[in-house]
């Protein structure tokens, strides 16, 4: 299968890869996926406490090339966006920029839940109820 | 000048020996008869070829010419085998053993019979990929009528004790068939001594075109006999009708005239740099050789990198023609069904990849290779999760994995 340019450059030259302190309070992680099913993401945030603005963005991912663009492209998007921003990425957003085919859409989907759990996890431990009911695409 | 990208999948095909390419090329466009035509030059001259080609073939395999059936590849062959053993000896039985680890030519084959009325034993191989022999031999019934073995699995290079199964066929009354696909003409195969009454092989994995292949079928001690599939002209002693394809077939033979005599160098030259290649692999951390080491064919070789996923590491070797366990061609991944059948996670067998040199693999593109599958593992593992877990000290199966 032929991969469109962008998921090459993403694969080549990944934004964002790395790893946040994630005992720190303003640090929301994010691990989705499984390695029995090839695909694993880890991304994370970190929360600006005064503006509530997404100043950082990491990630590292085990998966194929879609994934590992899909992941490098949300961290991109995620920085300097604020919480309320960051939900409404919707995977369907990364599908388009990056032009996956259909059969790389759960990869797009997976970015997005990675983005949600990461969000959910710097609210939980802020003190603040999960306020993202996981989105459920299948 | 190394040429790019390197092409290291020879167990999936083999570029054509230009010497099997010039023997071929006068019968196309010269000696283009039917090599049935009884009644002219065109045809006699065919006939010729193909009994030409016949000897060639037989004398790879130390088999008398009358005992090759020519078909279109290895996987008619399978299907002719199994499928006319099945049909022919109806009235012993309808019991057939083989292995998980065969090709789909094989148990898709036996999956058809089962509607059929068969009972096929599939039998399952130690973490090494070999068959133990005692577990064969209980699995034998007084209804057992075939057992069909491969000879040199296709992704681990695996080579299985033939001679002794041959022996305990032979032993048990039971007709005995190898895919011999991966191994004739790369490792001394002898019908004789290893005692097969069957075996399927094709032209195009050892340097010859593709669309020819070859059953043996046994004359003497037993005279095995197998119920043709395709109804016509009873071509091949009425086992397979159908034209002969003459170019081909003439190819066929050029090529195992080669491999019977460069065999032994050849052997040993790809052995050494399969070798040197493994070595440097397996020295990367985390790293395993899937199959036994012992008994292998001397060009395969089957390594998984843990911590990395197959599909992102087919990509970052793309320089390279190589195969890979996994096939992610849809959301739910496939791993290798012969890399499970090993006992390995999904996780092992989705980040596997296979190499296969060949006659016109050089030092040079193993270099290459050593060099971008280390880069690319380095590189993957950098920004795998999995792996930072696993340099933690964190163990991975603790881990409440969200499925998806």
């Amino acid at each position: 299968m032929a991969y469109s340019e962008k998921v090459i450059d993403h694969y080549t030259n990944p934004r964002n890869i790395g790893t946040l302190d994630k005992s720190q309070k303003t640090v929301g992680t994010g691990l989705v996926g499984a390695p029995e099913c090839g695909d694993v993401m880890r991304l994370q945030i970190m929360v600006n406490e005064e503006t509530g603005i997404i100043q950082d963005a990491k990630f590292k991912t085990f998966g194929c090339g879609s994934a590992i663009a899909s992941s490098s492209l949300a961290t991109e998007w995620l920085k300097g966006k604020s919480i309320n921003e960051a939900l409404t990425i919707d995977n369907m957003d990364i599908v388009e920029e990056l032009a996956l085919p259909p059969v790389k859409i759960h990869c797009s989907v997976l970015a997005e839940d990675a983005i949600r759990s990461a969000i959910n996890d710097y609210r939980s431990k802020n003190g603040l109820e999960p306020l993202v009911s996981e989105k459920t695409h299948y | 000048m190394l040429k790019l990208p390197v092409y290291l999948d020879n167990n999936s095909t083999t570029q054509v020996d230009p010497r099997v390419f010039d023997t071929m090329t006068p019968y196309f466009l010269e000696v283009y008869g039917n090599a049935a035509s009884k009644s002219h030059s065109f045809g006699w001259a065919g006939e010729e070829a193909v009994d030409y080609a016949r000897c060639q073939i037989a004398s790879l395999i130390g088999a008398n010419e009358k005992e090759i059936i020519f078909t279109s590849g290895a996987t008619e062959s399978n299907n002719l085998a199994i499928k006319g053993v099945f049909e022919m000896y109806a009235s012993k039985g309808n019991h057939i053993i083989t292995l998980t680890t065969e090709h789909k030519a094989i148990l898709d084959t036996c999956k058809h019979l089962e509607k059929s009325g068969a009972e096929i034993s599939y039998l399952s191989v130690a973490e090494d990929g070999l068959i133990s022999l005692e577990t064969l031999e209980a699995a034998i019934k007084p209804t057992t009528i075939l057992i069909s073995i491969m000879f040199g699995n296709n992704e681990l290079g695996v080579v299985q004790p033939i001679a002794e199964i041959g022996a305990m066929c032979k032993k048990h009354g039971v007709l005995f068939h190898s895919d011999a696909t991966q191994a004739v003409g790369k490792i001394p195969v002898d019908v004789l001594t290893d005692g097969i009454d069957l075996m399927s092989f094709t032209a195009h994995k050892m340097y010859g075109p593709k669309g020819v292949g070859a059953l043996y079928v046994r004359r003497k001690n037993p005279r095995v006999k197998v119920t043709a599939q395709m109804d016509g002209g009873g071509h091949e002693r009425g086992m397979r009708s159908g034209t002969l394809n003459v170019p081909g077939i003439v190819g066929f033979g050029k090529a195992c005239e080669i491999a019977r005599l460069e065999m032994a160098d050849e052997y040993l030259r790809l052995k050494k740099m399969r070798d040197r290649l493994e070595a440097a692999l397996l020295s990367i951390e985390e790293s395993y050789l899937n199959g036994s080491n012992e008994h292998r064919l001397p060009h395969t070789s089957n390594i998984s990198f843990k911590y990395v996923e197959g599909e992102g590491l087919m990509m970052g070797v793309k320089d390279i023609a190589v195969s890979s366990g996994s096939a992610c061609t849809s959301a739910s991944l496939e791993p290798s069904y012969v890399l499970k059948s090993l006992g390995l996670d999904d996780e092992l067998a989705h980040s596997s990849l296979r190499f296969g040199l060949g006659r016109f693999t050089t030092e040079e593109e193993i270099d290459f290779t050593i060099k971008t599958v280390k880069e690319a593992v380095f590189k993957l593992r950098e920004m795998s999760p999995l792996w930072e877990m696993f340099k933690d000290g964190i163990d991975l199966k603790s881990i409440q994995w969200s499925e998806h």
